[in-house]
């Protein structure tokens, strides 16, 4: 394994997970639950009377973030390099897969491990593996 | 209020992955990568915020009320099943195909990027997909809420 130094960048990655960190103590401190997007976002798809603004109000933030962030600074551009094919079809293995592994990056991965959940450990074990398993299939093996 | 509390949550959150660098497939990319050159950063992001909600979490476990009155939602303890574990690794394949979860996928919609609107658009439609099937077994088994609650 070698190490990308130059991309690598462990002090804005902390500065910015700590913003995330802070972002899922409010919602479990204010609201009283798990800032899990997979789970916000799928809620809104089997709408249940007065349980629909906060999840619209939620999601409303995040794409709200990249215009906040441009009252300081123009937002780095992500690059993406899959094609539109490959993003649909990750796109459709994402949301089946988070709704049911009841959970993603953000309900398992940040909120699950903060509060030691050995359902949300194995999560991320899994859905981590197989990321790194993808990536290592598609880039070294298939040359995608 | 809570309303105000969940936008602000979720645009805090937001920043938290734009400063991150998870808004960005290319560096998560980076980081799932092993066999390449390996950028840890996405480590680092976790790291960071799970110290900050641990500490967050320890203290709404002892509450059964949220500081604005709110009922505490915690997920109750459960086994790991093959749902976890089948759905864990259909969203970790398509997290590699890509480098986007649910939340940079936002994110980066609100960018104005069509390809990040194009993997949202799919991922809705993929979550469609689970609430039709989970629909149609529960009405096959009769078992009324045979889907799991949307809580982790």
């Amino acid at each position: 394994m070698t190490i990308d130094w130059p991309a690598f960048t462990p002090w804005a990655a902390l500065a910015g997970g700590a913003l995330i960190g802070a972002a899922a103590a409010m919602f479990v401190l204010l609201n009283g639950r798990i800032a899990g997007i997979s789970g916000i976002v799928g809620g809104l798809l089997r709408p249940v009377r007065g349980d629909v603004a906060w999840r619209l109000a939620f999601v409303a933030g995040l794409v709200a973030a990249p215009m906040a962030y441009a009252a300081f600074a123009q937002w780095p551009r992500p690059q993406i390099d899959a094609g539109y094919v490959a993003l649909v079809a990750a796109g459709l293995l994402v949301g089946v897969g988070t709704r049911y592994a009841s959970g993603c990056t953000s309900g398992h991965g940040v909120c699950g491990l903060s509060r030691m959940s050995p359902r949300s450990l194995a999560a991320t074990a899994l859905f981590m593996g197989a990321g790194f398993l993808t990536v290592f299939l598609m880039r070294h093996l298939l040359d995608l | 209020m809570t309303v105000f509390t969940s936008f602000l949550a979720g645009l805090v959150f937001g920043l938290g992955l734009i400063v991150s660098g998870m808004a960005n497939p290319a560096k998560v990319l980076g980081f799932l990568d092993l066999g390449g050159r390996w950028d840890p950063s996405l480590a680092f992001v976790m790291g960071g915020a799970i110290a900050v909600g641990a500490v967050a979490f320890a203290v709404a476990r002892r509450r059964t009320r949220s500081f604005l009155g709110a009922a505490m939602r915690l997920p109750a303890a459960g086994a790991v099943d093959r749902r976890l574990a089948a759905g864990s690794v259909l969203f970790g394949i398509g997290w590699g195909v890509a480098g986007f979860c649910p939340g940079p996928g936002l994110v980066a919609a609100g960018m104005g990027e069509m390809k990040a609107l194009a993997f949202v658009a799919a991922m809705l439609a993929g979550m469609m997909g689970y609430e039709l099937i989970e629909r149609r077994r529960s009405v096959a088994a009769d078992l009324p809420g045979a889907a799991a609650d949307s809580a982790q």
